[in-house]
């Protein structure tokens, strides 16, 4: 046999083999067909795709199948907010309802320069290893934030980061998934209504002498913001201040009443 | 029997001879005493004194509150200056009850009151060990009167007086095994009467020929008693390597001791026991080693609990200048304390203060896994730190789970042989309550479903 006939057996050859296996593959592909519901693609194609899973779904497909099934509101991705719910709402031809934007806020103000030193930190650069050991990282206040950037670590919004020892959250890129909070050892992180304004950025529930002690912008459950109130949306409970945040009316005057300067607003939270 | 050794394992220096030739001296604690109600594995203990009440030595202060806990008793005779948050040795806040020492040291009712032990029921005996408040003095802390009362009784074989005392820098026990050998002969005559069928086992390493002389004199030749000899290596006195030294099998995974028919207690609880039940004194003090070239006052005392550490680490003029780095325990278990004002307790085997800090000169040294195997090689129980480390970086707890990281003692001797200087004790440390909180979660979800 030549060599150009071998070559032409070959290429039919393959060529029958191809259009068999192409049959096959339409005949099955027809026979085997998955319906997905055209409103799933839809509501996947407006999610933002980061699949930071602070939906409780596992990631934005899972989230897409829920809404599409009716399972989860339409308002359900915090990330995306107010635009995502509309565009949603719209596939699904329901209402889109308001959603509260929310933020996360860190509840310690101890500084480099406030909070007191005790120790020197040597060990692990994450703040789980710190405070899995006796001192709890560098501070005197064993309850503050340690400065070792376990949230920055997992924000995948870029929203956190640690300034002047102490993480701040950027408002403007947070998305509130809460993330950080559920990696802080301290407890520190809050999930607060975007809108609030004020806030208690100290967590120490150690009495006011010993907050006092270790650091200079320490909560010392002096009751002066409980006083001032006029809509008991203020409370002070093991020796911290706590804010209703449901009914709190942001008239300010807890946060100038503050002998201690703990309860700050939204833009100190930002940059102190 | 020969001389036991075990799979793995390493050598690091003994640093044993600035303390080994100190005896054990009573110290008088000078300032207020502090107890915090924790002192121990499990839950804390419930104050039954109040403010202002005189209490004195032996007293109970602290009651046991539920199985797992332990009474806390007085160690001088004073007044109940307050009870209030103040850190314990771990750092961590927790009620504590302050003591004012009046400096007489006068006996509670019945303290040091001889009782003929041969007389007493099994029975008796464990609730003597528990009224007295005794945990487990080589650290763990956990309440010894659980250990005496296994499901099976009759399958105890073996009783382990742990004296290996394999810490470098600790000699503590070695002391108390040459000074007070029939203390824990005793100790051990009187667990035996609760498993008569059972051995009594003294346990110590070859580095400490004077101890096992002493231990041999004072045993006789009682034929219950067997002196073990145990080569000089680092974690030797891990309670599953004594184990293994006696009964010859290696214990499973989460197993007990007793699953193999052996208790382990350290030499220094077996002589709590002997005071508790013979003597009707509870445990309020221990022997305390300090030591290390921070030191200002290397040696071995015999420790009231709730003294502040400062009192031994500092001399008339405060810390040694110089000193880096206070720990609370030898160098290979031991945690690093933030400030010295914390008071000792029922766990604390040992001061040991550096001049030098290593952690921070390893620290400069750290480099990556090179997957060498070295940890797996010395690993006493048998685990891959590599795995575990790998799984603990993630915090991936399902894996961490599965390649046994919940077995390991944290015995740091990863962390000694590792040439890249990785953290790997302190990654499993922080791992492994993180890991058991997540398995008791995920079988609480399944038991729901």
């Amino acid at each position: 046999m030549s060599g150009s006939a071998l070559l032409i057996i070959t290429i039919i050859l393959l060529a029958v083999v191809a259009f068999l296996v192409g049959i096959m593959l339409v005949f099955t592909g027809n026979k085997f067909k998955v319906e997905v519901d055209p409103k799933e693609t839809a509501v996947r194609e407006c999610l933002p795709g980061n699949n930071c899973g602070a939906c409780g779904y596992p990631g934005c497909d899972g989230l897409a199948a829920a809404i599409a099934k009716g399972d989860a509101p339409v308002n359900k991705c915090p990330v995306g907010g107010a635009a995502v719910a509309e565009k949603i709402s719209a596939i699904m031809g329901v209402e889109a309802g308001s959603i509260d934007k929310k933020v996360a806020f860190v509840k310690c103000s101890g500084t480099c320069e406030k909070a007191y030193d005790n120790a020197n930190y040597i060990g692990i650069n994450s703040c789980g290893a710190a405070a899995a050991i006796p001192g709890k990282g560098t501070k005197m206040c064993q309850t503050g934030c340690l400065g070792l950037g376990e949230c920055v670590s997992v924000c995948e919004f870029d929203a956190i980061h640690i300034v002047d020892g102490i993480a701040k959250v950027d408002r403007t890129k947070c998305v509130g998934c809460g993330k950080c909070a559920s990696v802080c050892p301290q407890h520190l992180i809050e999930i607060i209504p975007d809108k609030q304004i004020y806030a208690v950025a100290c967590a120490s529930q150690e009495k006011g002498k010993a907050t006092k002690a270790q650091c200079a912008a320490g909560c010392i459950g002096c009751k002066a913001c409980t006083l001032v109130c006029d809509n008991n949306s203020i409370k002070v409970e093991d020796n911290i201040a706590h804010i209703n945040y449901a009914t709190c009316v942001q008239c300010g005057k807890c946060a100038s009443k503050c002998p201690a300067k703990v309860i700050i607003t939204r833009r100190e939270a930002e940059t102190a | 029997m020969g001389i036991y050794s075990f799979r793995g394992g390493v050598h690091p220096k003994g640093y044993k001879e600035l303390t080994a030739d100190k005896p054990l001296v009573e110290y008088l604690p000078k300032g207020e005493l502090v107890f915090p109600l924790s002192q121990h594995l499990g839950k804390p203990a419930i104050p039954v004194v109040k403010r202002n009440d005189l209490v004195k030595v032996g007293q109970l202060i602290a009651k046991a509150d539920g199985f797992i806990s332990a009474n806390i008793h007085s160690s001088v005779s004073g007044k109940v200056k307050i009870i209030e948050h103040r850190p314990n040795n771990a750092g961590i806040m927790g009620e504590s009850i302050v003591i004012i020492n009046d400096g007489e040291y006068t006996p509670f009712e019945g303290v040091g009151e001889k009782t003929d032990y041969e007389r007493l029921t099994p029975r008796e005996i464990i609730d003597k060990v528990k009224e007295a408040g005794i945990v487990g003095l080589g650290g763990a802390g956990f309440p010894t009167y659980v250990k005496l009362m296994p499901q099976k009784p009759e399958d105890i074989r073996w009783i382990v007086a742990n004296g290996a005392e394999c810490e470098p820098g600790i000699t503590c026990d070695d002391r108390l095994m040459q000074e007070n050998p029939e203390q824990i002969v005793e100790g051990l005559k009187i667990v035996l009467r609760i498993f008569p069928t059972a051995k009594a086992v003294i346990a110590i390493e070859t580095n400490k020929p004077k101890a096992i002389e002493s231990m041999r004199r004072a045993v006789g030749n009682d034929p219950r008693f067997e002196i073990l000899e145990l080569k000089v290596k680092y974690p030797q006195g891990g309670e599953r390597n004594l184990v293994h030294a006696v009964s010859g099998q290696y214990m499973e995974s989460g197993a007990l001791p007793a699953s193999l028919g052996v208790i382990v207690d350290n030499v220094a609880t077996l002589a709590a026991i002997y005071k508790a039940v013979a003597l009707n004194t509870p445990l309020y003090e221990r022997g305390l080693t300090v030591t290390g070239d921070g030191a200002s006052n290397p040696g071995n005392y015999i420790v009231k609990f709730g003294t502040l550490a400062s009192e031994f680490v500092n001399d008339d003029e405060g810390l040694k200048p110089g000193t880096k780095k206070i720990i609370l325990g030898g160098p290979m278990m031991g945690v690093a304390i933030p400030n010295t004002d914390v008071p000792l307790e029922k766990r604390n085997n040992a001061l040991t203060c550096f001049l030098e800090d290593d952690v921070e000169k390893a620290q400069q040294k750290l480099t990556n896994c090179i997957r060498c195997g070295k940890c797996i090689r010395v690993c006493p129980l048998g685990l891959y730190p590599q795995m575990m480390a790998e799984a603990a970086e993630k915090k991936d707890y399902e894996r961490f789970i599965k390649v046994h990281g919940l077995d390991c003692i944290q015995c740091g001797t990863c962390n000694y042989a590792c040439p890249a200087k990785r953290p790997l004790t302190q990654l499993f440390k922080q791992m492994k309550p993180a890991a058991m909180m997540y398995q008791r979660a995920k079988a609480a979800k399944e038991g729901k479903k």
